[in-house]
């Protein structure tokens, strides 16, 4: 996959043209969206809920160093470590160190984002350590070695025969003849081969959905219970999040966890929700003897107080996804990096540079569905506009566009020329529809003309036959 | 008129401007049935929404000023779309610097600009048209009218009241059509998904004519209708509720 | 500088200058009342709601309920669960003082062993910190009482949750918890289950088991 947004009119090309993958989209977004409206009915203090925690996140942000510190002593109070990681680089090291002090050769891992985003697992197999994803989506696509097309359902762009194929081709230890094609099956087998690596692992990595600042404990949200074996069984459990993960209480988590989950998949609550704080304490009987949190940066202490801050609010729910026209028509791996969809759009430029991902802010309608249902509020329209702010001030779109677009304001800023210029517009498209009141090509507007034909004039403007009728 | 009717001015748009007289026409139509005396100013040309939505500030506030001079005076300004009415109303107040006088001026303008069909229902109350209009319809929610005006059930309850007319809604009437201004030409194939999905839903429907409250959303669809080969007839709202069924539908000649 | 040095430096530059006392006390103030926000309405009620609601959840998502009077019918509850799923009669639990107390021998020639779960534990009993009426939610505290991997090991995980200790909302849980474990303090591990295990990143087809338990049970028991 290409890191930059430069590769993606080709990724868009071949996303439409992919048969497997549209069928899988259509499938996927209608369901998605039935699901959580019918969720937000059924809870009628849902958009109240909604607007407190973006005044929870929002007040986070604007004590966001106090808050780090608070969080950080209690991690450290209840016997867990704190490791500080502004780049991924930092953040691969820190995670490698700990395991290489266990002579970890087996790592487990609980879906996260930002394992992707610092591509922990590559760097893990190039030190000699195995890391398996224990998130069926995630297990799957790790087989492909795909990144995951959506923020919750990693695996929503393949169909069950691509994932049956995937799973005789790297399970050889299997009867080659047994029988896959029920989806039940499948999920059975990938649970039993697992297991095996859930029991074996010395270190287990999970992301997480919140930080409690009160507490110093990390949440993980998951349906699979995959997270839970990842954290409990091994020796060591090493907590991977960024920087704006942190909510001050555990009230406070509460009110947000109740919007994620219906917001994500239209459940009012995930299967398991689960608190982890520090390592087993002493007369567990299970649980890891370390707990780690790997707290990283990677741009976005640099998008505090900016007019992208909203962006921080996200608690990757993918309800935008879901949502979002462009991202049904094209799936998540179009995007080219780690976060797709509406978030991804306005989060990648971010994390990677405006420069690296200038197509992704002006694949938009600004149809505004996705800040419609989000459930942090955050106004993702507006973050695209601003990016495409940024473009202009840099200059990097495209000459052409930019150049049309230029010549369009400086006449319509002169009333009496653009008039006579719209009149002699309306004349000449008329003219050349030929009667058929369209035209199917038009000079510098292939764009329109590829797909569609172009309306043609009335032949006269309004404004002539305002002032002929008015006489 | 009598002499305490509002003042009304009309907000063109460069697309009806251009393209289709006969919306805003329709437009007139309604608004003085509605009691409302229509002026246009001359002065006017675009709100600055292609601008804006480039990321270019300094053009779409240059085009802001000149309608908020225009438009100055006027009780109300009313445009036939909720894209523009929906730059004027939101956005205008953002370009400016809070606390500043021409923000004030924006924000003036803002409160006293409407789409066309809220504002005969909301503010006129008009409840029904005395129109006639025969056809099978479906109705097509324009993303800026629908989720920066909240303008939906408005249309509904006026084209019910259009006599011969038939609605029939159809799926994810609420999802956009591809067209996004300029994002239907940077991206001809993305749009061209969006706008499969959509006509798909407008077809099934079984409806003959095709109608929505903006001028860009119809052209994009009444022009892949065409060459699609479709028999269904776009429509704009006013010239429904106008009862304006001489005038060719979009794309289509006499 | 270190990398904590250096991201707090750059933090504090983006905030509004000369505020850090100001801020720090607004934030150890938010802490310290660690204030409730909207709860929603949903779980609120009698017992007789909160058992109604719960119940309600939990079986929309494939998990059983079964209500008694007397804790002590627990043990004859779990034999029966055990036959009629077709599962050994034998079940791992914690030292939960409560679950060790329960007149197992009622419950026929069920073998009930102490510890946390193994690999070849097929059933498991705990008994629940909470429960959550709003969500059909169950609470597990880890400890030596009920081990966090009864909850996940075994494919059949049966809890006792007692009625006068099922909530209505999450905010509940945090001050029992609280007083339990004392301002600030938690448990290595808070489960909250909803439910027994599922996954649906295949085709969006919802299949139970994923890789949790696949079956949960709960047995309430009320007036305890």
């Amino acid at each position: 996959m290409d890191m930059s947004g430069a590769a993606f009119p080709d990724n868009v090309s071949r996303a439409l043209a992919d048969g497997k993958l549209q069928y899988a989209m259509t499938e996927t977004g209608p369901r998605f969206i039935q699901k959580r409206a019918k969720a937000r009915e059924a809870l009628p203090e849902f958009d109240q809920l909604r607007d407190q925690a973006r005044d929870i996140k929002d007040h986070v942000l604007a004590n966001l160093d106090v808050y780090l510190e608070r969080y950080e002593a209690r991690v450290r109070a209840s016997g867990g470590q704190v490791h500080w990681a502004e780049t991924p680089d930092e953040a691969r090291a820190a995670i490698l160190g700990i395991c290489s002090k266990v002579n970890a050769r087996l790592v487990t891992k609980g879906k996260s984002m930002i394992s992707e985003e610092i591509d922990l697992n590559q760097h893990l197999a190039e030190n000699g350590i195995t890391p398996v994803e224990t998130d069926l989506g995630e297990y799957i696509i790790q087989l492909r070695n795909e990144r995951p097309s959506h923020i919750i359902a990693p695996a929503v762009h393949l169909t069950r025969d691509q994932v049956e194929a995937d799973f005789r081709k790297a399970h050889t230890h299997l009867d080659p003849n047994r029988d896959l094609t029920e989806i039940p099956s499948l999920v059975e087998e990938a649970r039993a081969v697992l297991r095996q690596k859930y029991l074996a692992a010395d270190v287990g990595v999970t992301g997480a959905n919140f930080l409690i600042a009160e507490t110093g404990t990390s949440i993980i949200v998951t349906n699979e219970g995959n997270g839970d074996l990842t954290q409990n069984l091994p020796r060591v459990h090493i907590v991977l999040a960024s920087i704006e993960k942190i909510v001050p209480t555990l009230e406070d988590a509460s009110t947000i966890l109740r919007i994620l989950a219906r917001s994500a998949t239209g459940q009012d609550f995930s299967n398991y929700t689960t608190l982890s704080t520090g390592p087993r304490r002493a007369g567990d009987l299970d649980g890891p003897d370390e707990y780690h949190v790997v707290i990283l940066d990677n741009g976005r202490v640099n998008v505090l107080g900016t007019e992208f801050q909203d962006m921080l609010r996200c608690i990757r729910c993918g309800a935008c996804l879901n949502h979002c026209p462009v991202y049904n028509a094209i799936g998540g791996h179009a995007y080219g990096w780690v976060y797709p969809g509406p978030i991804g759009a306005v989060v990648t430029p971010a994390l990677i540079g405006i420069e690296n991902a200038a197509h992704l802010p002006n694949a938009s309608t600004f149809c505004g569905r996705c800040e419609e249902v989000c459930p942090m509020r955050i106004p993702i329209p507006r973050m695209l506009r601003h990016w495409r702010e940024k473009e202009f001030e840099r200059h990097l779109q495209p000459a052409a566009m930019r150049w049309g677009l230029g010549l369009w304001a400086w006449v319509a800023r002169r009333p009496a020329l653009y008039r006579r210029a719209t009149a002699l517009a309306a004349r000449i498209l008329a003219n050349q529809g030929h009667g058929a009141g369209r035209l199917a090509s038009v000079p510098f507007a292939s764009g329109w003309t590829q797909n569609r034909d172009l309306p043609a004039p009335q032949g006269k403007t309004f404004h002539q036959l305002w002032k002929e009728r008015r006489r | 008129m009598p002499p305490d009717a509002p003042r009304v001015a009309l907000f063109v748009t460069c697309l009806v401007d251009l393209f289709r007289p006969s919306v805003g026409f329709a437009a007139v139509k309604l608004l003085e049935d509605a009691g409302c005396r229509v002026e246009v100013p001359e002065a006017q040309t675009c709100c600055g929404q292609p601008a804006y939505n480039s990321g270019d500030k300094a053009d779409a506030r240059a085009l802001a000023r000149q309608v908020i001079a225009a438009f100055k005076g006027y009780d109300y300004v009313v445009a036939p779309s909720g894209s523009c009415g929906g730059m004027i109303i939101k956005h205008y107040p953002e370009l400016f610097e809070t606390g500043t006088a021409e923000q004030a001026a924006a924000q003036e303008l803002a409160a006293r600009t409407h789409e066309l069909v809220s504002f005969l229902t909301r503010v006129m109350g008009v409840g029904k048209v005395e129109a006639q209009f025969p056809a099978r319809a479906t109705y097509h929610d324009s993303c800026s009218g629908l989720r920066e005006l909240g303008v939906r059930d408005e249309p509904r309850q006026l084209l019910a009241s259009v006599a011969g007319l038939s609605l029939r809604e159809m799926t994810d009437s609420e999802v956009c059509c591809g067209f996004g201004g300029t994002f239907c030409v940077k991206y001809p194939g993305i749009s061209d998904k969006m706008l499969e999905k959509k006509l798909k839903h407008v077809q099934a429907t079984g409806a003959d004519t095709l109608i929505a409250g903006d001028l860009g959303c119809l052209m994009n669809m009444a022009g892949k209708l065409k060459r699609q080969g479709s028999s269904v007839k776009a429509r704009h709202v006013a010239e429904v509720l106008a009862g304006d069924y001489l005038t060719p539908p979009i794309a289509e000649a006499e | 500088m270190s990398a904590r040095e250096t991201m707090f430096t750059r933090i504090r530059a983006r905030l509004p200058a000369g505020t850090a006392a100001q801020r720090a006390a607004a934030v150890d103030e938010r802490l310290a009342r660690h204030a409730r926000n909207l709860v929603p309405a949903r779980g609120a009620g009698d017992e007789a709601h909160r058992i109604g609601v719960f119940t309600a959840m939990m079986e929309a998502v494939g998990g059983t309920v079964e209500t008694l009077d007397d804790v002590n019918d627990v043990p004859h509850a779990v034999a029966a669960y055990l036959r009629r799923g077709n599962l050994p009669a034998h079940v791992r639990r914690g030292v939960d003082p409560l679950l060790a107390r329960l007149p197992w021998h009622r419950g026929g020639a069920i073998e009930v062993a102490e510890g946390r779960a193994e690999e070849s534990d097929r059933a498991s009993v705990t008994r629940a910190f909470a429960g959550v009426a709003e969500s059909g939610t169950i609470i597990q505290i880890s400890g030596p009482e009920n081990p966090t991997t009864l909850n996940f090991l075994p494919e059949a995980h049966i809890v006792l949750l007692e009625a006068s200790q099922l909530f209505g909302s999450y905010e509940e849980v945090w001050t029992k918890l609280r007083a339990a474990m004392g301002e600030g303090n938690m448990p290595r591990t808070v489960n909250m289950i909803s439910g027994p295990s599922r996954t649906a990143d295949i085709e969006q087809t919802i299949v139970r088991p994923a890789h949790g338990p696949k079956n949960m049970h709960v047995i309430i028991v009320r007036g305890s």
